[in-house]
């Protein structure tokens, strides 16, 4: 059936490949009808594809050095697209951003317009030039550049603080996920969920994720979009609700003021919250600044964290390179846009007393005979309680955790069970992607440059390739007793991690490109001043709870990375310029054509 | 190096960074602009939205697809003139 390589046959292996998915949901389905219950579809759907995933990453093994770090370069663009967008988008983008724009409202966007705007910086000043050096890893550029094993030494610790901190969440989401599809405890879903991440990723590093990152985007991508185009059908929303759902938002803005949203809660309940604050309610400069902080936050951030930035090293050119972030970014945008529009339309179907799913303003008796609240209430993401004892539920009596806004949708509209089971894959997909990256970023930073290029370079092949997967499954390990801790909020931890990575990262990588004269002194002195300074105000903005100008804990790169691009500049200025043959290099950085950087060094 | 190589490597940079400006002055205006000016931008309407509501959940947001596409075909011009294209 298949000829010629793999690489030729990719269109076809994933086509069949979507089209064996969408024959299995179509499965479920029918085994629904013939009366397979709700959970034996849940741990049918998440079984199923996990499987899908272990086998795509075992057939992917290696032991070649090129293949396990950087995939062989030779994925193509449209593939390294749809990789990175699963890379990306974490359990948190999946279940939490539709709720965190819910309950958030217009200062929320700051992540959606952050998240995507973020990829112009990766497109412009990083993703080609890091590929024409040839690097495996992100601090391999700047152990190179900079020379020096303290410069890669600095780098590698930043890496490991972000994306560890970035990984637990992911972690945490695949265990949450496990737990419930498969009837599981939390602790023990967390390690199910490791399991799964590791056999997709340790087999065959870079390659192996490369392409369970690609099954991963597809099943996630249907997951999200068929459940909002088939409510919004059933709903009367129109076919692709997302051109026209500007009435909703309109019509949501009168609600509010009917309802009375922004009334606070008369008692508190742990884990769930009510809705106070407005849809579309930009506010005074003081929001404004809050708004385009964050945003400019997630965005350096974006371009920073090396999860992503070593997706683009495994293209075949530094053209593929650039090609590839347009199509991670349209893959991105599918979903990115699609999130508001379900917060909207759900928000409208809970709030419109024309619709017949709405819940405000009826009678607690009936809302509490609801299949959907009886389920949701009994494991604790929601919560009804008539405070002022007049038998109608008001909007400040009914309470509910962000996250359920993407997992309820289905039952709110009364969707089939398959739909639900379907959201749970997805979220699976999702958070196991996220994990897998960043996993496999750090343990590669530190097998690549810490163990190879710092403690032992005569180390041979065989050897390096198996510390490698030795620390992936340390680091793993560590990652998943960290999740089952229940530390950190999930968004916190999302947020927490691109600070780190711009405070510390953003202007090293940039300037080691755009500006000549930077330096190895000047790149240490900017990676570890911003990388403190910002790791300071977070501790001080954290267990204070004071803020400087309205830089709260989510935002605190706003105060690493000037701290940063100063430090660095000064500093290099004060130190002599490198010499001429780094100067050269950063030449040959800036010139598409022609072999690698590291390959013309050798 | 030759003296040629030189020059039209530093032509190429030259045109890469005017591109490269171009882009983030637009990034900058889709990213912060707009949505600083949110509340007035609300006063008009696009395809029955509020235009400020709508640039953050969707205008900005095709902005920046469009934008990478476009940037990344003009510059595969600017690499295929100055003879740097790989293939």
């Amino acid at each position: 059936m298949l000829k010629g390589n793999f690489i030729d046959n990719l269109p076809k292996i994933y086509g069949l490949y979507t089209g064996g998915f969408i024959a299995f949901i179509l499965l479920m389905a029918v085994l629904e009808q013939m009366g397979l219950g709700a959970d034996t579809i849940g741990i049918l759907f998440v079984a199923f594809t996990i499987f899908i995933y272990a086998a795509i990453g075992w057939l992917s093994r290696t032991m070649q050095v090129e293949a396990y770090y950087v995939a062989g370069r030779e994925v193509p663009p449209v593939f390294n697209g749809m990789a990175t967008a699963a890379d990306w988008m974490s359990g948190a983008s999946f279940v939490a951003l539709a709720g965190g724009v819910y309950f958030g409202g217009h200062g929320y966007l700051a992540f959606v317009v952050g998240w995507t705007g973020g990829y112009v910086l990766v497109n412009s000043l990083m993703a080609p030039y890091l590929r024409k050096f040839g690097c495996y890893t992100v601090p391999d550029f700047i152990g190179t550049r900079f020379g020096g094993n303290l410069a890669r030494l600095v780098a590698v610790i930043i890496l490991v603080v972000a994306s560890f901190t970035y990984v637990t969440a992911q972690i945490n989401a695949t265990g949450t996920i496990a737990a419930r599809a498969l009837q599981i405890p939390f602790e023990v879903g967390v390690w199910f969920g490791l399991l799964g991440i590791l056999l997709c990723s340790m087999l065959g590093g870079m390659r192996a994720v490369t392409w369970t990152q690609v099954a991963q985007y597809i099943v996630l991508i249907i997951a999200y979009l068929a459940p909002v185009i088939w409510m919004s059908n059933k709903q009367g929303f129109g076919i692709i609700p997302h051109f026209s759902y500007g009435d909703a938002v309109v019509r949501v803005a009168e609600l509010e003021a009917l309802v009375g949203v922004g009334t606070p809660a008369a008692e508190k309940i742990a884990g769930v919250s009510v809705l106070t604050g407005l849809h579309n309610a930009p506010g005074d400069n003081m929001a404004a600044w809050k708004f385009v902080t964050l945003a400019l936050c997630m965005m350096a951030g974006t371009a920073s964290l090396p999860h992503i930035l070593m997706r683009y090293f495994t293209t075949p050119t530094v053209r593929a390179a650039r090609k590839s972030v347009s199509w991670s970014l349209l893959f991105i945008f599918l979903l990115y846009f699609t999130a508001p529009a379900l917060a909207t339309l759900t928000k409208l179907q809970l709030l419109d007393p024309t619709l017949a799913t709405s819940i405000i303003g009826k009678a607690v008796a009936d809302v509490n005979a609801l299949e959907w609240i009886q389920k949701w209430s009994s494991v604790g993401m929601l919560a009804i309680s008539d405070s002022n004892g007049d038998g109608i539920l008001q909007i400040n009596e009914f309470f509910m955790r962000p996250d359920i806004v993407v997992l309820a949708t289905p039952e709110i509209a009364g969707l089939p069970y398959v739909v639900s089971g379907l959201v749970a894959a997805g979220g699976m997909a999702a958070a196991m992607s996220t994990a897998d990256g960043l996993l496999l970023a750090i343990a590669n930073a530190l097998s690549h440059d810490l163990y190879y290029k710092i403690i032992d370079p005569k180390a041979d092949t065989r050897h390096r390739l198996i510390v490698a997967r030795v620390l992936l499954i340390i680091i793993g390990a560590a990652g998943a007793a960290v999740a089952s801790l229940k530390l950190t909020g999930i968004l916190g931890a999302v947020a927490w991690a691109f600070c780190f990575a711009c405070s510390g990262l953003f202007f090293p990588l940039v300037l080691g490109v755009w500006w000549k004269r930077a330096n190895r002194a000047g790149a240490i002195a900017g990676m570890v001043a911003g990388f403190l300074a910002g790791s300071i105000y977070l501790y001080w903005t954290y267990t204070t709870g004071n803020t400087w100008l309205g830089i709260d804990h989510l935002r605190f790169g706003i105060i690493g990375m000037p701290v940063s691009l100063v430090a660095m500049v000064v500093v290099s200025l004060m130190t002599p310029e490198p010499d001429a043959e780094i100067q050269a290099m950063v030449d040959e950085t800036r010139d598409p054509s022609g072999k690698t950087v590291l390959d013309m060094a050798h | 190096m030759s003296q040629d190589k030189t020059e039209a490597r530093a032509r190429h940079w030259m045109r890469t960074k005017n591109l490269t400006i171009v882009v983030l002055i637009l990034w900058f205006i889709f990213s912060f602009v707009v949505h600083w000016f949110a509340n007035e931008l609300n006063a008009a309407s696009f395809l029955g939205f509020p235009l400020g509501y709508y640039m953050a959940v969707q205008g900005s947001l095709i902005v920046f697809v469009v934008l990478i596409f476009v940037q990344n075909v003009l510059q595969d011009k600017i690499d295929d003139e100055a003879g740097f294209s790989e293939e």
